[in-house]
């Protein structure tokens, strides 16, 4: 189970446009390693700064008391929306492996996993 | 010092159904790699998953047989990982809002490994608590080859339960006793076959040792993925052993993720950084939560089935079967039923349980189904053994005929002409030939060697081509050769 959500810190904040807009810190670098990105220490800054932006909006969302609002179409989503145990029809292999860029013996062939 | 181990098991059960846990492909072991397949489970771009329901239920049912609370909304995650096995780079699984919370399971005496029942006797009935059960998707299957690894997806999101216990066990002996419950009370629920072989049940163990009678947990150590219960219990009884010497000997346990190698009967490292257990979990955009009140909980409470040890001790109470003839026949519902069926043709259900226990089974190894013989002969079978009619030599030799083509009973044996001879008249007049037929034992009875009159019943034996009852034979050997 995960320990720790979206590495974020929202201590502090600016007035902008007017409104009260808090800054969040976001942890570039370790982000960047859980996507496998390799990013240089110039693109860390710019991705981190244009990040914190759109990461201080939401969370101006987050001020919104929304507790007692219910969703649209929350009503009907009462309603399960499941599906019977039924077999539908699959792919044939070869539709299967088609874009598959190396395969042998119906298989997909990836660079050796390490355990 | 003395050293305990806290336990705790993550049980990963692959469900029965028809279809794969988000779209309609087969839930198929064995089939040609890669060839259950659609957008869906390929995770191609734009494709949609629906929630199978039946996987749902099975889920709700496991919870209701093992008391767990079933709340009113659960929802669906993400876990995102990198790993070739799963091709969407995450695998749908529940965080926060699984389907059931709690629960616990009960460990009978029984359940423990055979050579541990003995000790077991203290810590029967404990109750191992529950954290949570979910429901996720399983992943592909990966083969590891000389220089790249090939992938079969067929596996690739198949329902797959998560039992999560807490970590109350102490012993690598409570723990096979608690994945024997389990598996028992799974197949009960008729929601997995729990079949080893087939990968059905896999297990995460994690382990930590702290000096008797301290609170603080140690430090845990993870060993993924064992495929079966003696495997658990022999990985466990490993590492508990090398984490006391380890600590014992003023070390310190790491936190590590282990894998098994039962070949060695040692544990390995595995190589995954730390750092990928961040799995950053988010709510599944593409579904809706499920509200698990009405159709889903009825249908999962309407199937809720009698559970083994409620089982075992009605037909130890209704039949007079001792405990380990009740556990034995209710070690899965369909032989408990044929017993079942037996017994109320029978005047005689402890003759019964006997015969489908010493004989019928052993016969029968090889069909997993108890069909080959219909129940009301066994019953009847038991009865003429029981009344002393047939011998349990010719019950045996009658079985075997019933095994080939089921008949009544009576009539195999009239037609062989089996029937135990246990009518005195007839005997006795065999066993004054016997007296006629051979002075010598008699006079060596006479003299006070008792075994002499082994003879004699032999010949009684031979006369009725083993037909007469032994036991009346002695004693009307004994009666005859006291006469003057």
């Amino acid at each position: 189970m995960a320990k720790r959500a979206f590495p974020l810190l929202p201590e502090t904040g600016a007035f902008r446009y007017g409104y009260f807009v808090p800054t969040v810190a976001i942890d570039v670098a370790y982000v960047a390693e859980l996507a496998r990105f390799r990013l240089s220490p110039e693109e860390i800054e710019t991705f981190g700064s244009q990040l914190e932006q759109v990461l201080a909006y939401v969370k101006k969302l987050e001020e919104v008391e929304v507790r007692e609002v219910a969703l649209i179409g929350e009503e009907e989503s009462f309603q399960n929306r499941l599906r019977p145990d039924r077999p539908l029809p699959e792919l044939t292999r070869s539709e299967v492996l088609e874009n598959a860029p190396q395969k042998a013996d119906g298989l997909f062939l990836v660079p050796r996993i390490l355990e | 010092m003395t050293y305990e181990a806290v336990i705790g098991l993550e049980v990963h059960v692959q469900l029965k159904t028809e279809t794969k846990l988000f779209c309609g492909c087969r839930n198929e072991f064995g089939a040609e790699p890669n060839s259950h397949l659609c957008p869906v489970c390929l995770g191609l771009p734009g494709a949609l998953p629906v929630p199978n329901e039946e996987a749902v239920i099975q889920t709700i049912l496991t919870g209701l047989m093992l008391g767990s609370t079933i709340p009113p909304r659960a929802k669906f995650d993400r876990k995102n990982y990198f790993y070739p096995d799963m091709p969407k780079n995450y695998q749908i699984s529940q965080y926060d809002q699984p389907l059931c919370l709690g629960g616990g399971v009960t460990l009978p005496v029984l359940s423990f490994p055979k050579d541990a029942q003995k000790e077991a006797q203290a810590l029967a009935n404990k109750k191992v608590r529950l954290v949570r059960i979910h429901l996720e998707e399983d992943v592909g299957k990966s083969f590891h080859l000389e220089s790249c690894s090939g992938i079969d997806f067929n596996r690739a999101g198949t329902p797959l339960m998560e039992i999560v216990t807490e970590a109350d066990l102490t012993t690598p002996e409570e723990a096979f006793a608690l994945l024997t419950t389990l598996r028992e009370i799974l197949r009960y629920g008729k929601v997995s076959d729990v079949d080893m072989e087939k990968g059905q049940l896999r297990c995460d163990v994690n382990i930590s040792v702290r000096l008797a009678g301290t609170e603080a947990f140690g430090t845990k150590r993870e060993i993924k993925n064992l495929n079966s219960i003696s495997a658990v219990r022999r990985s466990l009884k490993h590492e508990i052993q090398s984490q006391i010497e380890l600590v014992s000997s003023g070390g310190a346990v790491v936190q590590q993720t282990l894998r098994w190698d039962d070949a060695r009967g040692e544990t390995i490292p595995m190589r995954t950084k730390e750092q990928a257990h961040d799995y950053r979990y988010f709510p599944d955009p593409d579904l809706l939560p499920i509200y698990t009140e009405g159709r889903l909980r009825e249908e999962a409470a309407r199937r809720v089935p009698e559970l083994p040890e409620e089982k075992k001790s009605r037909l130890a109470e209704t039949y007079g079967l001792s405990e380990y003839q009740a556990s034995v026949l209710a070690s899965g519902p369909p032989l408990a039923d044929y017993f079942e069926q037996a017994a109320r043709s029978s005047r005689n259900p402890v003759a019964v349980a006997n015969l489908t226990l010493n004989d019928y089974l052993a016969l029968r190894q090889d069909s997993p189904e108890p069909v080959s013989v219909p129940p009301e002969y066994l019953g009847e079978l038991a009865d003429l053994v029981s009344d002393g009619r047939l011998n349990s030599r010719q019950g045996r030799e009658v079985l075997a005929i019933l095994i080939q083509t089921p008949r009544p009973p009576k009539e195999i044996a009239r037609e062989r002409g089996l029937a135990q001879i246990s009518d005195t008249q007839a005997l006795e007049a065999f066993c004054r030939e016997a007296i006629s037929a051979s002075p010598k034992s008699v006079a060596d009875y006479k003299a006070g060697k008792a075994a002499a009159i082994n003879a004699l019943k032999g010949f009684v034996m031979k006369k009725t081509r083993g037909q007469a009852n032994p036991q009346r034979i002695h004693e009307l050997l004994e009666l005859l050769l006291r006469e003057p």
